[in-house]
């Protein structure tokens, strides 16, 4: 059984583990790091409940070996918050854009991506950007408008902040 | 919408309350069952059969033992030393947990792994050996019941075919008259095909078992802990596990849709290797399983007709229908009711007859027939009437807005009497589909289709006017393996004034920690802040058969509601006491008791709650809490309207809904944001069907739509913007007058996409498409029509 | 869900990674994008012994243009191409295709050389390279970094399903494709279930124009073949045209004649041939629109 040693960054904290070779990055913030936000709902690639960031990227932990991160960073849900939620966070308890609550963590994490190169996108830009993550309660037109109150409370915030 | 009652503060019902449960959720602190690890835990990872029907000759278990990481491996074997190797299923069937001669369907578990981890329950999965000897396989339910069709379940005594029941409904007779003397008759094949939940959260658990007290936990992906509880201490009894022994939690649910409501032979492996072993163990189902071998909803296949006069007035409704269950009748059925509530069918119009026959069958297929979002077999029933009033219109060259006013069951009418025997609260149909009508411009759209129709492009406007029937249910006729199905509550209110309250149902994203608070705010006066909701530790809950077939409100509502007014009349006692006046003198605004005529001599409901622990009159008891469980009167009967516009691009048979009005009236609503938040969820998976999903199988088989890449899901490119809106008309029997919502719109949306497209389609002579309407489906309907 | 055990590489270089190649042989993979080859791995689809990670070749990864060609490095990540502006502007058939290959997410680390290398008929952008008349660039053991490895002619490059001329030892490491040429417009359709999913049919019109007549066509098909189908008779029949509408729909027609489906749980083999017919006609009208100026 192949194994080596991987040092990344998650959220913020270094760690260190021992890993086979063959660990899924998914897995690796799950177990071996007990950061259980970020969920597994399917094994084809296709659900994006996995989502995390990848040195910013918003990407499929699943479909990533833990050996690839080595030296890297990762932002998980649990990352989000600083002293306050993300506006991400908050949008989607303003506009009800969560139910069972087990694709949420994924959907804000391609939404911080999304944002992050479109602060101010429209809907079907939205759609579009969130179009790699399934979900099955919403319908998603309040997860649109959970991104649509992040992109405004963000630009607010930009606006203040540049002067 | 009418004026609430309480303040926003307060926030009883008819209030947005931002939901109490989202703070855990939006960062990532969720505790789902693959969350949970208990010391010392295991895992374990199933062996499936890749044939549909085959006799088991060996399994070699010997390179899997040998492989480091791997504990044990079970087998059917196994069980039966323990006479576990089989259960009973909802419906009273049985089915195997494990076999130990045969295997009935692909995917179907056949032996165990239990690892120190993942990866090497995984890798054990791989080296366990099984030779099989594939069987002749019925796959086609048409055939089941051929003579010469291999007899599937050749282990039940008695079985001497592939037939599991016949159940009838309505007057066959006075029907077949109807027909005879008819001005029209149609007559339609309708296929719903099979389609599964596909929550995004697979099924799994973590059992425990304590050899010192003989205590075990599972936490369990189900929508029903108690019911669970029940069937476990009944199954396993004779191996010592006692229902004061046993622990289902629940703990959060990520969606469930009635694929949570079955006992997987997964958790039942699980148990039994926790109790023989010793160590806590850890299953969690990766999505293939759980496509293609956990319960599937709908395929049905109807034969439907409707004797109609000239005017369109519809007279007689007759669908027969086979029903494939797969191998075992594992659907979640009310026992009664094989075919669930299937004779809905006469739907919103006031047929004079009708009579309705089902015949289920068994398949080498996975087992069930679960209600998935949708009641117990309504989509089935709404999506045939649905279909076949539209045909009706079109063979008469009648509106189907039209038509459909011309036979609601008027307002007045209400309670009415189905000719199936149904009992309807209430119910606003043609306000419903007016509303609906006027919201998405009807006449200009029929204008606009004319005008397309004219250069050849393909627009269609499709209709549906659904009733459902929820709230199961009434306990003279609803029982699960005889647990009748009421539901329960139990209220404390601490002395400070705060509140804990306990219920038997299990919400998986329906927001129960924010609505139920909301019913205690509205009859106690209580903020809603104030209320702590818990559901789904059977230690703890009071005895309920769960959250699905959108009964929650109905049933366990109701009894929050009747409970309070039991803590209320205590209170009142104790009011009474504190301001030294007779009952009698005392009134009641939200929160506070007041004596008649001196509104300043009051008390809060908080003041009381202090006093029942400090200062309760002699010969009362202390405390203020009560329990109630509520058996329903009858079900309620949400109903809607909804609109679809689609348009076709002619060349390739692509289906894009343009715009979808959805006119619900849940009867009084709790809060109004969660219940839009259910109907656009239940669009979606109404949308979903309509156009994307299928379950299906080939000649040996073998199955298509067995993982994500098959099987459709929508994504938000796929789904429409939805416009929702409502009529408000409440149930009479239900204490808070609500009546359930989160599947109407899964009921109702698949008829009304698959009117459009045929409506699109009707001027080439299309009349009906079985969903999923696939672009293809659309292409070969109108080449067949130019071609003819 | 999980796959099998393997042992991973992860070579800082170019030369490294080919000479990881040769030492481990046949039983080696390369990772680039890995959105191909994870999820057949946990399918355990494929069981390969070894991964050679090129995710750190940082300097395979670009998009520029030389004389005469525009450069794509072959790690050069879907989302780029779909985001550059230069491709945007100047290659948009190539912006169409990439923004419909599976989802943003698997695009944020989908490679443009791993969704040729694969061989995969169902992919998108060999269709569009053939049409493009694009060539790869290849590097193996025998070349130094400086001696320009080997160039292969987009049309000898796919040879099967999952086969391509690549050697085993070898690395696609740039595509190359010609730069428009005077007046010219090139367009990429495709028809697909839902977002995410592999093409029912695909199409890629690439034209060029002397004054309003054609002078050059090219047009090849997306899963309706072993390999992407180049639709030779289809090109044939628009050269010397003006690329009316039924100039359209007559190439149309013969590019599905050219292609040769497989009835599967996309579509049958009819319908299939149906939509290459439609979609190579759109590709063709989006082609002469960009032409004209369009977008």
């Amino acid at each position: 059984m192949a194994t080596q040693s991987i040092t990344l960054t998650i959220n913020g904290e270094s760690r260190t583990a021992e890993v086979e070779d063959r660990l899924l990055l998914v897995h690796l913030i799950r177990d071996n790091c007990a950061l259980t936000g970020t969920h597994i709902g399917c094994d084809t690639t296709h659900c994006g409940a996995c989502t995390v960031l990848l040195d910013g990227t918003a990407v499929k932990s699943c479909t990533v070996f833990a050996v690839q991160a080595n030296g890297r960073e990762v932002t998980t849900i649990e990352g989000m918050e600083g002293e306050t939620l993300h506006p991400l966070q908050e949008g989607f308890m303003e506009e009800h854009g969560l139910q069972c609550g087990f694709c949420t963590p994924g959907m804000i994490m391609s939404s911080k991506h999304l944002l992050d190169h479109n602060p101010n996108p429209t809907e079907d830009e939205i759609r579009w950007g969130i179009s790699g993550n399934l979900c099955r309660c919403t319908g998603y037109q309040n997860i649109v408008k959970a991104v649509q109150h992040a992109s405004n409370k963000l630009q607010e915030t930009t606006e203040e902040g540049g002067e | 919408m009418s004026k609430c009652k309480t303040s926003p503060e307060v926030g009883g019902m008819g209030h947005s309350i931002k939901r109490k449960e989202d703070p855990r959720f939006i960062r990532g602190q969720g505790n789902y069952v693959d969350d949970v690890v208990r010391p010392g835990m295991v895992f374990m990872d199933i062996v499936r059969s890749p044939y549909a029907h085959a006799k088991i000759k060996s399994i070699n278990t010997e390179k899997a033992l040998a492989h480091p990481g791997v504990a044990a491996v079970i087998t059917g074997e196994t069980l039966k030393e323990y006479n576990l190797h089989m259960m009973p299923t909802l419906m009273s069937d049985t089915q195997m947990v494990l076999p130990i001669d045969k295997v009935c369907y692909q995917a179907q578990e056949v032996a165990a792994v239990v690892a120190t981890d993942r990866y090497s329950a995984a890798d054990g999965v791989e080296l366990v050996e099984v030779e099989y000897e594939p069987l002749p396989v019925v796959v086609d339910p048409h055939k089941a019941t051929d003579p010469d069709a291999p007899i599937i379940r050749d282990d039940k005594e008695g079985q001497e075919n592939n037939h599991i029941f016949h159940w009838e409904a309505g007057d066959k007779g006075e029907t077949e008259e109807i027909f005879n003397n008819a001005d029209v008759t149609v007559k339609e094949d309708i296929y719903l095909p099979r389609i599964h939940v596909a929550s995004i959260e697979t099924c799994g658990c973590v059992s425990e078992f304590d050899s010192v007290t003989g205590r075990l936990t599972v936490w369990l992906t189900t929508q029903a802990p108690h019911a669970i509880r029940t069937v476990v201490a009944l199954v396993a009894g004779h191996v010592g596990l006692q229902e004061d022994k046993i622990r289902i939690i629940s703990p959060d649910i990520g969606g469930g849709f009635g694929g949570k409501v079955p006992v997987y032979p997964g958790y039942v492996i699980a148990i039994a290797a926790s109790v023989v072993t010793g160590l806590p163990i850890k299953w969690i189902e990766d999505r293939r399983e759980n496509l293609q071998a956990d319960s599937f909803a709908r395929d049905y296949h109807m034969t439907c007709e409707i004797a109609a006069d000239k005017d369109g007035t519809l007279n007689g409704l007759r669908i027969k229908t086979l029903a494939d269950h797969g191998y075992a009748d594992a659907a979640a059925n009310p026992s009664k009711f094989p075919a669930g509530m299937f004779s809905i069918c006469t739907g919103s119009y006031d047929f004079k007859k009708a009579f309705v026959e089902v015949d289920g069958v068994y398949t080498n297929k996975p087992p069930g027939g679960i209600a998935y979002r949708c009641s117990f077999r309504v989509t089935e029933a709404v999506h045939a009437i649905e279909r076949m009033v539209d045909v009706v219109a079109d063979e008469i060259g009648m509106d189907a807005a039209e038509i459909r006013m011309n036979n609601f069951i008027p307002k007045d009418a209400f309670p009415y009497q189905s000719p199936m025997g149904w009992e309807y609260d209430s119910g606003d149909y043609h306000g419903a589909l007016k509303l609906a009508m006027d919201k998405i411009g009807y006449d200009e759209l029929l204008k606009e289709q004319a005008e397309k129709r004219e250069k050849g492009e393909l627009m269609g406007i499709g209709i549906s006017s659904f009733t459902e029937v929820v709230g199961a249910g009434p306990s003279k006729d609803f029982d699960i393996l005889g647990i009748k199905m009421f539901d329960s509550s139990e209220i404390r209110i601490h002395p400070t004034g705060k509140v804990i309250a306990r219920f038997g149902t299990k919400s998986q994203g329906q927001g129960h920690e924010t609505t139920y608070a909301q019913i205690i705010a509205e009859e106690l006066g209580i903020p809603h802040s104030d209320v702590t909701v818990e559901e789904g530790d059977t230690d703890t809950a009071p005895y309920g058969l769960g959250t699905y077939a959108s009964r929650s409100t109905p049933t366990a509502g109701a009894a929050a509601a009747v409970a309070c007014r039991k803590i209320k009349d205590k209170s009142q006692k104790i009011a009474a006491h504190l301001l030294e006046v007779a009952e009698e003198d005392l009134e009641w605004e939200v929160g506070k008791f007041s004596v008649k005529g001196v509104p300043d001599k009051s008390v809060t409901i908080q003041e009381v709650a202090f006093a029942a622990y400090t200062n309760h009159p002699q010969g009362l008891e202390a405390g203020l809490e009560a329990t109630h469980y509520y058996d329903p009167p009858n079900m309620t009967y949400p109903f809607g309207s909804y609109i679809a516009v689609v348009d076709i691009d002619p060349d390739t048979g692509e289906v894009k809904i343009r715009r979808f009005v959805a006119v619900d009236d849940c009867g009084n609503i709790i809060n109004p944001m969660i219940v839009d938040g259910q109907i656009h969820g239940g669009l979606a998976q109404g949308v979903a069907p309509a156009l994307f999903e299928e379950i299906s199988y080939d000649d040996e088989g073998n199955i298509t739509g067995g993982s994500f890449m098959e099987y459709l899901v929508p994504t938000a490119m796929e789904v429409p913007h939805f416009e929702t809106d409502k009529t408000i008309t409440p149930s009479p029997h239900h204490p808070l007058g609500a009546k359930g919502v989160g599947e109407s719109p899964t009921v109702g949306a698949p008829p009304a996409i698959a009117n459009a497209v045929v409506d699109a389609l009707s001027h080439l002579g299309v009349r009906h498409i079985d969903i999923p309407i696939t672009p293809e489906k659309v292409w070969r309907a109108i080449n067949k029509q130019n071609a003819a | 869900m999980i796959p099998g055990s393997f042992n991973y590489h992860a070579p800082s270089s170019l030369d490294e990674a080919i000479k990881l190649l040769e030492d481990l042989g046949e039983d080696a993979k390369i990772l680039a994008g890995g959105h191909s080859l994870i999820p057949m791995m946990k399918l355990r689809l494929a069981e390969p012994d070894h991964l050679v990670d090129i995710n750190g070749l940082s300097d395979l990864d670009y998009i520029r243009e030389d004389v005469g060609v525009l450069c794509i490095g072959a790690m050069a990540r879907e989302s780029a191409l779909e985001k550059s502006e230069l491709i945007a502007e100047k290659y948009p058939i190539l912006k169409d295709t990439s923004e419909v290959i599976a989802d943003p997410l698997v695009r944020n680390l989908a490679t443009v050389g791993g969704n040729i290398a694969h061989g995969d008929p169902a992919n998108d952008h060999p269709a569009t390279m053939v049409a493009l008349d694009a060539e790869v660039v290849v590097r193996g053991p025998g070349g130094l970094l400086d001696s320009g490895g080997r160039t292969i002619a987009i049309d000898d490059f796919f040879r099967g399903p999952l086969m391509t001329a690549l050697a085993e030892n070898e690395i696609l490491t740039e595509i190359r494709v010609p730069c428009p040429n005077g007046k010219s417009g090139a367009a990429y359709k495709k028809l697909e279930r839902k977002v995410g999913d592999y093409a029912i049919a695909g199409a890629a019109a690439v034209l060029n124009f002397d004054g309003d007549t054609c002078s050059k066509a090219g047009i090849a098909l997306t899963n309706v073949g072993p390999t992407p189908v180049r639709a030779s008779e289809a090109q044939d029949a628009l050269v010397g045209t003006s690329v009316s509408q039924d100039d359209a729909d007559k190439a149309g027609e013969l590019a599905a004649a050219a292609s040769q489906p497989v009835g599967d749980h996309r579509g049958s083999e009819e319908y299939k041939r149906a939509v290459v017919k439609v979609l190579t006609s759109r590709a063709i009208m989006k082609a002469k629109e960009r032409a004209a100026g369009g977008n």
